[in-house]
């Protein structure tokens, strides 16, 4: 019987050391357990050689005692606990056994098959109490390995968050330092913007600047002329006085007085053309004011005629105005209507010029300019003779940039700018009519003021 | 001596009338005003044979000076009437294509009356 103590002391020494293998405390008692094992190993064997057979299960079963006493009390064998006490049924019965053999050996010897069944079913319970536990092992063992994994995977997780929080957190900083740039590119942009307006400004005032010089100088002109026939006309006022002519005398006093008016009239055309100009170059203060629509579109329209023609001599139009007569001034900013107005012309005439170059003889360039009341709306419509816009480009004449000059002569922002400043700036419309090779045709519409006025 | 000035100004008129006056009063000029090419042209239709001396603008909308002394000049291609060009534009292009289609003097803008007195003076002499 002694044998199945010790094997049991012996399993359960090297169950433990494998168990405690698993831990981080394997080290601590690898060697102690081992050895204990071997010892226990060493015991079975002494004992089988030199004792009796009840001496020999005394020992057995107090070594095995002792050793599972020593399991109780270990704290770090706490986790196979649940083991040693499947060892109680068969230390019980062997206990039982050799007491009841000292003290009852008669009655023993009658029954000691029956309590050598009972030990054997008490170390069969051990068994199977054995392969249950190994078993729980196994699932715990599983179970650890599962969480083992589990936290493996969270930890990747974990890794790979803080990896993406990272990566986050570059992609931010990398797209606050794009929006910043974009920022200041728009900055640089709007300011790129108001110097190529001021820009388109100038250039078309340098345009201007021809047909300015030629529409002072012909009022200069009539100014000078008059004032100097008008000092002879007094000195011959004052001879026929003294010859006492007082007839003759009277109406060179009234040719004289119809020289002062016209000295006037064409000082203040002079004045009115210089007036102009200073608008246009003017920064609009966008204030508007009462306009008269038809000498506005008068004076940029020849303005702009003589400009063109300071530039190429051997150009001509026929211009042909058509304003409403009954035409009451409008609310617009005049600078910018007229900037509008003058980008207009300068179109048409540039599109007839062209075409003269390459048409026949028999062309004959002409920019028509009306002026008309259409509901609560003033409808300004210039017209020329020239080339008209060809089909594929009619959309894209209103963008920004966009030109049919060659480079260097047109900055491409006159319509775009004509456009915002009717839209915007007015509340109007720019809208076109052409046919190619034979005409193009800008309506401008305005609202006029006067509706709102009454509702307010 | 009759004298054809052609000019869009309308104030052409009264300051030519004025600058002549003692020429006009002594009969020595007569001046006829036409205010564009096209009128020009239409009044030389019917008097044509009046007509001893053309002043014209060269700058005027519709039919210019140039066209005007192109249609004269290939209609008639001896001379007379005499035609002086005129321009605010007194470059040696204009002055080119001027003398080139015919043209008898060439003035610039401001005119000097004392200068355009001398010139009709010789002329009529």
């Amino acid at each position: 019987m002694y044998f199945f103590s010790f094997l049991a002391a012996f399993l359960l020494l090297r169950r433990l050391r494998k168990s405690m293998l698993l831990t981080e405390m394997g080290f601590k008692w690898d060697k102690p357990l081992n050895t204990a094992s071997w010892v226990s190993l060493g015991l079975f064997i002494v004992a089988s050689a030199t004792l009796k057979e009840t001496l020999q299960d005394w020992l057995g079963i107090l070594y095995l005692t002792g050793i599972l006493a020593y399991i109780n009390r270990e704290p770090d064998f706490k986790p196979i606990k649940s083991l040693v006490q499947a060892f109680y049924p068969y230390v019980l019965i062997c206990f039982f056994s050799l007491l009841l053999e000292l003290l009852f050996p008669d009655f023993h010897r009658k029954w000691e098959d029956l309590i050598g069944m009972g030990a054997l079913a008490g170390f069969v319970y051990f068994f199977a109490a054995w392969v249950n536990f190994n078993k729980g092992q196994k699932a715990l063992e599983s179970e650890r390995q599962k969480r083992l994994v589990e936290e493996e995977q969270r930890r990747i997780i974990e890794a790979h968050k803080s990896e993406l929080e990272v990566l986050v957190a570059q992609r931010t900083a990398e797209l606050t330092n794009q929006k910043e740039e974009l920022l200041q590119t728009v900055e640089e942009l709007k300011a790129t913007q108001a110097q190529l307006i001021q820009q388109e400004k100038l250039a078309s005032l340098g345009e201007l600047t021809a047909g300015i010089a030629h529409e002072i100088q012909n009022p200069l002109n009539f100014v000078n002329n008059f004032a100097e026939v008008s000092a002879e006309l007094l000195e011959e006022l004052e001879e026929e006085l003294r010859k006492g002519d007082i007839e003759e005398a009277v109406a060179i006093a009234g040719d004289v007085r119809q020289n002062l008016q016209k000295i006037g009239h064409h000082g203040k055309r002079a004045d009115s053309i210089v007036k102009g100009m200073l608008q246009h170059s003017r920064v609009s203060n966008g204030q508007k004011e009462l306009t008269d629509i038809n000498s506005l579109a008068d004076e940029y329209l020849r303005l702009s005629y003589h400009g063109l023609r300071a530039k190429d001599k051997t150009f001509n139009a026929g211009l042909v105005t058509d304003f409403a007569s009954d035409l009451e001034k409008l609310e617009v900013v005049p600078q910018d209507l007229g900037r509008v107005l003058l980008n207009l012309f300068n179109n048409a005439f540039y599109s007839v010029q062209q075409k003269q170059k390459t048409s026949e003889p028999g062309f004959k360039p002409q920019v028509t300019v009306s002026t008309k009341r259409i509901g609560d709306e003033v409808e300004i419509r210039v017209k020329d003779n020239g080339s008209g816009i060809p089909e594929n480009i009619r959309h894209k004449i209103l963008q920004p940039f966009f030109t049919t000059k060659p480079t260097g002569q047109g900055t491409g922002l006159g319509l775009s700018l004509s456009h915002d400043i009717i839209a915007k700036g007015h509340g109007g419309t720019l809208a076109i009519e052409t046919k190619e090779g034979q005409f193009a045709e800008f309506i401008i519409r305005i609202p006029s003021k006067k509706e709102k006025e009454v509702l307010i | 001596m009759k004298v054809l000035v052609v000019d869009d100004e309308a104030d052409v008129q009264p300051l030519f009338l004025q600058r002549f006056r003692r020429e006009i009063k002594n009969g020595d000029i007569d001046f006829t005003f036409a205010q564009s090419g096209e009128e020009a042209y239409e009044y030389l239709v019917d008097h044509y044979s009046e007509v001893v001396m053309i002043l014209s603008d060269i700058n005027m909308p519709g039919m210019s000076g140039l066209d005007l002394l192109r249609q004269i000049r290939a209609k008639h291609e001896s001379a007379p009437p005499t035609i002086m060009m005129v321009t605010a534009y007194g470059d040696e292009e204009n002055y080119q294509q001027a003398m080139q289609l015919g043209a008898d003097d060439f003035l610039t803008k401001p005119l000097d009356f004392s200068v355009l007195k001398d010139k009709l003076k010789t002329f009529a002499s």
